[in-house]
């Protein structure tokens, strides 16, 4: 199973802001999004999960049509698909380790101490043990990041999204994050969708490489791909120099 | 210039159409969340447990400014009845008026008004943080339907406990209202007592109670709405904040007259 969208588009009034973007996720494998700052990679990011519905197209996750499904199924799947928010978007008033337990709760027949179990090894995952009884508050910005990662791995989902999980961090923060991201794709085998500005975080962790331009993905490959890309707007973010595209951008 | 004194008089007109449109597609939207809220009262399972932090939260916190409030109005009804009753009616009169008042309308409606600041602007600031920073759209993701987890509770807490808050702030106005009259205009307590019971109804604690109930409602819900439709940021749910408010108290002066209408 994987992820598939066919021919999304999606407008807010009259900005379209997907205009029919096509890619598939293969099992096992993590795609690194990159493009231009309000390309529409976030909107993508919250159309696979169903928290925006295209105006057209079809958006396709573990077999089912995300699209179709009636308000159960959807958050049957989401119980299948960890989402790490920009932001961290933590709950302020709950405590880290009641903000990693939230999605257990949804799990049919979890006892409290298997609760509790499941965060402190999401926690030891991304080695933040021992920070259940911290609130969000008196975290660093790279821990309440590593928080949300673990919020969105406890459930054990199949499928990962990471909506720009680096922006903001210093060098080494970003390093580590991408480590755990692997780690994740290695001990969990999460199939991984990354949205990123950071072209050596995507060449980090991505199998493969999409970039999102003007509503389509204008160009998908593997990092080598994209090192040896031609395509004079790849070209142009890879060498951060707009005057490749000009006439494009 | 012909085409500028045109644009000049149907400017006003195309700002009333745009404003009932707005109001009209603002209505629309609260049905569809009043409606998605009813569909998800039976998802007890996520709000259950939630109840009693928010009728604390709701009810429980809100007792003393609801009794600060109503202990002064009882003070201020018996003088003023007692100014206006001066030589021309029996001061005994002073319970009747300090207990139907209460009772009838000052309790609920000043309470209402009140918890409509303290209440709906807490909810619509608290759902209006989650909302632009993204928190409720991680509800949705760990797989919590947010009308169940964040309103359901709320509103179900506000119908609950607003009665409750409102019938200790009634009581404590008629309190007020006793214990000035007894140190302040020369009352006797069986007079005060007297007045009290002279046109008492069982039906006016009810009436005090409904109408509690339904400010409940309207404080909880607006409060909710409010929050889960900002947008834009620090000044959104500032301006989401305010227009909870703005609109639950304007809400609960137009109840103030519907039960009155439909009951009285």
């Amino acid at each position: 199973m994987s992820i598939q969208l066919i021919g999304v588009r999606k407008a807010f009034g009259d900005k379209v802001i997907l205009d029919g973007v096509s890619l598939e996720v293969r099992e096992g494998e993590t795609v690194a999004i990159v493009g231009f700052s309000g390309s529409g990679k976030s909107v993508l990011l919250k159309t696979i999960v169903g928290l925006l519905r295209p105006d057209a197209g079809q958006v396709i996750v573990d077999g089912q049509v995300v699209t179709e499904l009636r308000r159960a199924e959807l958050y049957a799947l989401r119980r299948r698909v960890g989402y790490v928010f920009q932001f961290a978007a933590l709950f302020d008033s709950m405590t880290v380790a009641e903000n990693v337990a939230m999605g257990l709760r949804r799990i049919p027949g979890m006892t409290e101490e298997e609760i509790a179990a499941r965060v402190e090894s999401s926690l030891r995952l991304v080695d933040l043990e021992g920070y259940g009884p911290r609130y969000p508050a008196e975290l660093s910005g790279g821990q309440r990041k590593r928080v949300g990662l673990a919020r969105a791995i406890a459930t054990r989902p199949k499928y990962v999204l990471y909506d720009e999980p680096t922006t903001g961090l210093d060098p080494v923060t970003t390093a580590v994050i991408d480590r755990l991201i692997l780690r994740l794709r290695e001990e969990l085998g999460v199939t991984g969708v990354v949205i990123t500005h950071n072209l050596e975080s995507a060449y980090r962790v991505g199998d493969r490489i999409a970039m999102l331009h003007g509503g389509v993905i204008r160009f998908a490959g593997t990092p080598e791909e994209v090192r040896q890309a031609t395509d004079p707007l790849v070209r142009a973010f890879v060498e951060g120099r707009p005057e490749l595209a000009e006439g494009i951008l | 210039m012909l085409r500028r004194m045109r644009d000049g008089w149907t400017a006003p007109l195309a700002w009333v159409g745009r404003s009932a449109i707005g109001t009209a597609a603002g209505f629309g939207r609260f049905g569809t969340f009043a409606a998605g809220v009813l569909r998800a009262v039976p998802d007890v399972a996520t709000w259950g447990r939630l109840m009693v932090q928010q009728m604390a939260r709701l009810g429980v916190d809100s007792l003393p400014i609801a009794l600060f409030i109503a202990a002064f109005t009882g003070i201020v009804l018996a003088l003023q009845a007692s100014y206006t009753f001066t030589g021309a009616v029996p001061l005994y009169f002073v319970g009747t008026l300090v207990g139907k008042t209460m009772l009838l309308e000052l309790g609920p409606v000043l309470t209402g008004l009140a918890l409509a600041g303290r209440v709906g602007a807490n909810i619509a600031a608290e759902l209006g943080t989650m909302k632009v920073t993204e928190q409720i759209d991680a509800l949705e993701t760990l797989a919590y339907d947010p009308l169940a987890y964040l309103v359901v509770p709320r509103v179900l807490a506000g119908v609950l406990m607003f009665p409750i808050v409102v019938a200790f702030a009634d009581a404590t106005g008629i309190v007020g209202g006793w214990i000035t009259a007894l140190n302040m205009l020369d009352m006797s307590t069986p007079e005060f007592v007297r007045g009290l019971r002279l046109f008492f109804d069982p039906f006016d604690v009810r009436y005090s109670l409904i109408k509690a109930a339904s400010f409940g409602l309207t404080v909880t819900a607006v409060g909710c709405f409010f929050g889960l439709t900002a947008s834009g940021g620090a000044e959104g749910v500032g301006r989401a904040t305010t227009r909870a408010v703005v609109a639950s108290s304007m809400t609960i002066l137009v109840l103030d007259a519907f039960w009155a209408v439909a009951l009285l």
